[in-house]
């Protein structure tokens, strides 16, 4: 196993008390896997990932764990300057939108390859040399005329190409992308996809792949992490995911997605009533009890824990908690 | 069979670019270059089309938000390019658009009740006591609380906001909606709300809509019929069904595939994917403005543009369209 | 559609903030500085309306025999050369601060709003116009503007009005100006614009109250500016006139009896130095107090 997450628990202060972003969310990532983390705003998904990477401002900020370990190291026991030398090199990151996380003033060869001026010894034309093959892999096209141009001389696929490259340069045993096509368009977003396929197939990095995309999901991911409200509801293998939903937000989210390869059959697409619950003012019991059809008297009062279906599949739902009553 | 309620007639939007020394301009974007389309009543016509195609822009130009540069609008035959002021406002009760950012498009200094009663204000709608009960009437089609009409744009989430947005589009009774995005911006079991919304709302009061996105899905789920542009041409048009399972334009066919497919059985699937960039939209290439991209191009293809077969039913812009 | 009323319920409550005024006053108040300016500002106030009507002394009644007498119990902070009490001089000297900071703040703020939403709207020639005028102000050397405009047209306090008005408002355009671009751009302005909004209507209901913050800001920023125009001017002679007692004035005729009599020069300087700086404390204060409003 690669990464090991366990408990790892972010919470915020705010005027209206502490926050807890990421409740207790626990999960593995195996050597060279795509482990998907899906969920709508507000389910922390994005704040999962950047716990991980050690990103989250201190104060107001507050990041704990039981362990989060790292090709056996725990992340949670390094100082800031232990986490920054591993980051870049042995974790890191792509985000989502390329234009504002690449600096303007500096040149794409400057930007990509910084991480190995930071983290290797290698001179200039070394490094330069090293960005050179880094954009063939990622195929941007032209590379050697790519390197001294600015971010604003590339189109939104070219830079996010750049960004990965740069996220990879240093051949990291984990990369966590954090919505990395949400702001490129369906062609050059199924083409990145591609991409960090044939990347995870060649170098063997490991992904998070975090997106509110099911579909890309289904494309990429050999594991998925459902969020909702902070926590994981769910956890299965992708097939099995799919095949077999069982928390009813999944099943929610699932049967509310129009399909571009179906053809319309309902007039209507089904929908989850409500909203997602403000964070600090959440629900007593199951956090989606309020928008669940199937909500029982326990669901209101308890907090479901979550099950083992078998096969790696869990639940965080009562309906399918021995506890709770029926299956 | 019914009438074309809108329609666009070689219609273009041109912007210059960089001035020279002496305000001399010789590149021009040309953001929607001589598009043709119909629209007719109570139907709900899609534009789709990525980033740069000129959709955006198309919408904004047959409400007459942006001047056109060349072409005509057509509503109920009219020409709105050509309507002066006073008739063009009369005809803003008709014509109405709902936005993309459920943040941007509230003014956040002002109360819901505000927000509704501007335009029956701006149209003359009545006395004070018939704009009020207006606008709780608006509220109630969009399923908010008539409460809720004291409160500010920042104590709502994106959903609700977006239901505010539709609200203050539907205030002076419209016939034709242009919807730019309107659901892109929203969660996914959100935008499953809105898009029930619009179409009850479609049905009861009888709208058309035009409507905007680049999101393949949700366009099978909702649309009648279908445009596809690329660089500010319309390159194919026919109806939803016709356009997912037989594309003729090789764009067509490979923005389709590009969607990804929430089902892991069928990652494996054959899908042929775009290579190559989009080529600059000052720079655009003679001929046909596929080509860099399109596997099947050929030597017709590089010198001469082809054109939209047919402007109505069934059309494709390419010299050799994909047999079915 | 039911299924949609019940869901508002849910969220009908779930407010992000609870209103423009309980965050601004929240968020300002745990900046100590700023707190401490606000209660400064609020005794200069206090000071400049109720004192005067109960201070025993003249500050105008001339008693050469009474000359730069020390800090005593009936002159608490002595005399000046005309044996006049310092401390009601200084008093009245505040209301002619306050008054003088206030209201030309003001004036310039409301031609500068105006100036800047206009030309940030329609650009084109009328911005062109417009900015070209706000930068010869700004171009001009202010000291030399306002002494020329004192001159020219008499020192007296209401002159001061229109000297300081003129100096200022070309600040404020320029940042109302940016400000109103960026307001322009976002959809709510298209959907006023989409329903047959007139653009006066627009600049009035749309643009003006998203600017609001940015002008209350400039404000309270512009008033210790004009507080310290005023000192200068009347230092230099071009400002308010004796008997009258500003600030300025004071330190003016003080100087002259630094080392004799240092009070009568240091002590409204001081004062002006607490008053500026008390208005900039909650001039920054409220700035980033606002700041979530101006960025919006």
């Amino acid at each position: 196993m690669l990464l090991s997450v366990r408990n790892l628990r972010t919470q915020f202060q705010t005027h209206n008390g502490p926050v807890k972003v990421v409740d207790d969310v626990s999960f593995d990532v195996g050597r060279g896997k795509i482990v998907g983390l899906v969920g709508e705003s507000g389910s922390g998904k994005s704040m999962t990932a950047l716990s991980l990477m050690g990103l989250v401002p201190s104060p107001p900020g507050k990041v704990s764990a039981d362990s989060v370990v790292l090709d056996g190291t725990d992340l949670t026991r390094l100082s800031s300057n232990e986490m920054r030398l591993r980051r870049g090199r042995e974790i890191s990151m792509v985000f989502q939108e390329p234009m504002t996380s690449l600096n303007p003033v500096k040149t794409m060869a400057q930007q990509v390859g910084e991480p190995l001026a930071i983290h290797t010894d290698l001179g200039r034309r070394a490094i330069r040399e090293k960005v050179l093959r880094m954009f063939e892999t990622v195929g941007i096209p032209e590379p050697a005329a790519r390197l001294d141009v600015y971010p604003h001389q590339l189109s939104g696929g070219l830079r996010q190409r750049a960004m990965i490259a740069m996220a990879l340069i240093c051949e990291p045993k984990l990369l966590i992308a954090d919505e990395p096509t949400t702001a490129l368009d369906v062609t050059t977003q199924a083409q990145i996809l591609r991409l960090m396929i044939a990347l995870r197939d060649r170098v063997g990095t490991a992904i998070v792949m975090i997106t509110h995309d099911l579909g890309i999901i289904a494309e990429m991911c050999d594991e998925v992490n459902v969020m909702y409200a902070g926590q994981i509801v769910e956890q299965a293998d992708v097939f099995d995911l799919f095949d077999r939903p069982s928390h009813p937000y999944t099943r929610g989210l699932l049967a509310s997605i129009p399909k571009a390869t179906e053809k319309r059959t309902a007039e209507r697409l089904n929908s989850i009533p409500g909203v997602v619950p403000n964070l600090a003012k959440l629900p007593a019991g199951c956090r989606f009890n309020p928008r669940c059809k199937d909500a029982m008297p326990i669901c209101r009062a308890q907090e479901p824990k979550l099950t083992d279906l078998g096969n790696g599949h869990k639940v965080r739902c009562w309906l399918h908690d021995k506890q709770g009553g029926k299956l | 069979m019914s009438e074309v309620l809108i329609s666009a007639d070689g219609l273009s939007k041109h912007y210059p670019v960089g001035t020279g020394f002496f305000g001399s301009q010789d590149r021009v974007i040309r953001a929607v270059d001589g598009v043709s389309l119909d629209i007719y009543e109570r139907e709900t016509f899609a534009l789709v089309g990525e980033s740069g195609c000129g959709k955006t822009t198309l919408g904004r130009v047959m409400l007459r938000l942006i001047d056109r540069t060349a072409g005509t609008v057509r509503y109920r035959g009219q020409d709105l390019h050509a309507l002066n002021e006073g008739a063009m406002r009369a005809m803003r009760k008709k014509l109405q658009i709902v936005f993309q950012d459920p943040f941007a498009s509230l003014n956040p200094r002002m109360r819901v009740k505000d927000i509704l009663s501007e335009p029956l204000r701006t149209h003359g709608f009545g006395t004070a006591a018939q704009i009020e009960e207006r606008c709780g009437e608006l509220l109630d089609m969009v399923g908010l609380r008539r409460h809720l009409l004291r409160r500010y744009p920042h104590q709502f989430s994106g959903g609700q906001r977006q239901r505010i947005g539709i609200a203050r589009a539907l205030a002076n009774s419209p016939e034709f909606v242009v919807c730019d995005e309107a659901v892109s911006a929203l969660d996914v079991s959100i935008q499953a709300q809105v898009l029930n919304l619009l179409q009850d709302l479609q049905e009861q009061l009888k709208l058309t809509y035009l409507f905007i996105t680049h999101d393949l899905s949700v366009v099978r789920q909702f649309a009648d019929r279908v445009g596809v542009m690329f660089l500010g041409r319309m390159v194919e048009v026919g109806t939803t069904e016709e356009i997912f399972s037989s594309p003729r334009h090789p764009y067509t066919m490979f923005l389709i595939s590009a969607v990804p497919r929430a089902d892991p059985h069928q990652r494996n699937r054959e899908r042929p994917l775009l290579v190559g960039d989009i080529p600059s939209p000052m720079n655009l290439p003679h001929g046909c403005r596929f080509q860099t991209r399109c596997p099947y191009a050929q030597a017709i293809c590089r010198t001469q543009e082809p054109l939209l077969s047919d402007r109505g039913g069934r059309a494709v812009a390419c010299h050799f369209p994909l047999e079915t | 559609m039911t299924q949609f009323a019940e869901t508002t319920e849910d969220f009908a409550e779930a407010t992000e903030s609870d209103s423009f005024l309980r965050d601004t006053v929240r968020v300002f108040c745990r900046n100590r500085m700023a707190v401490i300016g606000l209660v400064l500002v609020g005794v200069l106030v206090f000071v400049a309306i109720f004192i005067p009507l109960l201070s025993p002394h003249d500050p105008y009644r001339v008693a050469m025999d009474e000359q730069f007498l020390p800090p005593s119990t009936s002159y608490w902070l002595g005399t000046d050369n005309f044996g006049r009490d310092l401390l009601t001089r200084m008093l009245y000297g505040a209301r002619i601060s306050l008054i003088v900071g206030i209201v030309p703040s003001f004036i310039s703020l409301i031609i500068g709003a105006v100036m800047g939403i206009v030309s940030g709207y329609f650009g084109g020639r009328i911005e062109f116009i417009i900015m070209r005028l706000a930068d010869t102000m700004l171009a001009f050397p202010s000291l030399l503007l306002a002494m020329v405009v004192m001159y020219t047209l008499g020192a007296n306090l209401f002159n001061i009005f229109i000297a300081l008005s003129l100096v200022g408002w070309a600040g404020v355009a320029l940042v109302v100006r940016s400000q109103t671009l960026v307001v322009k751009e976002k959809e709510f302005i298209e959907a006023a614009r989409a329903n047959g909004t007139s653009k006066a209507t627009i600049m009035i209901r749309h643009i003006f109250p998203n600017v609001i913050p940015t002008l209350i800001v400039l404000f309270s920023l512009s008033i210790p500016e004009a507080i310290m125009w005023e000192s200068s001017l009347s230092f230099l002679g071009v400002g308010v006139q004796p008997p009258e007692a500003s600030w300025g004035l004071l330190v003016a005729k003080g100087k002259e009896y630094l080392f004799s009599a240092p009070l009568v020069a240091i002590l409204p300087g001081v004062a002006i130095l607490i008053t500026v700086l008390a208005f900039n404390f909650v001039g920054d204060g409220l700035r980033d107090a606002l700041d979530p409003y101006m960025k919006d």
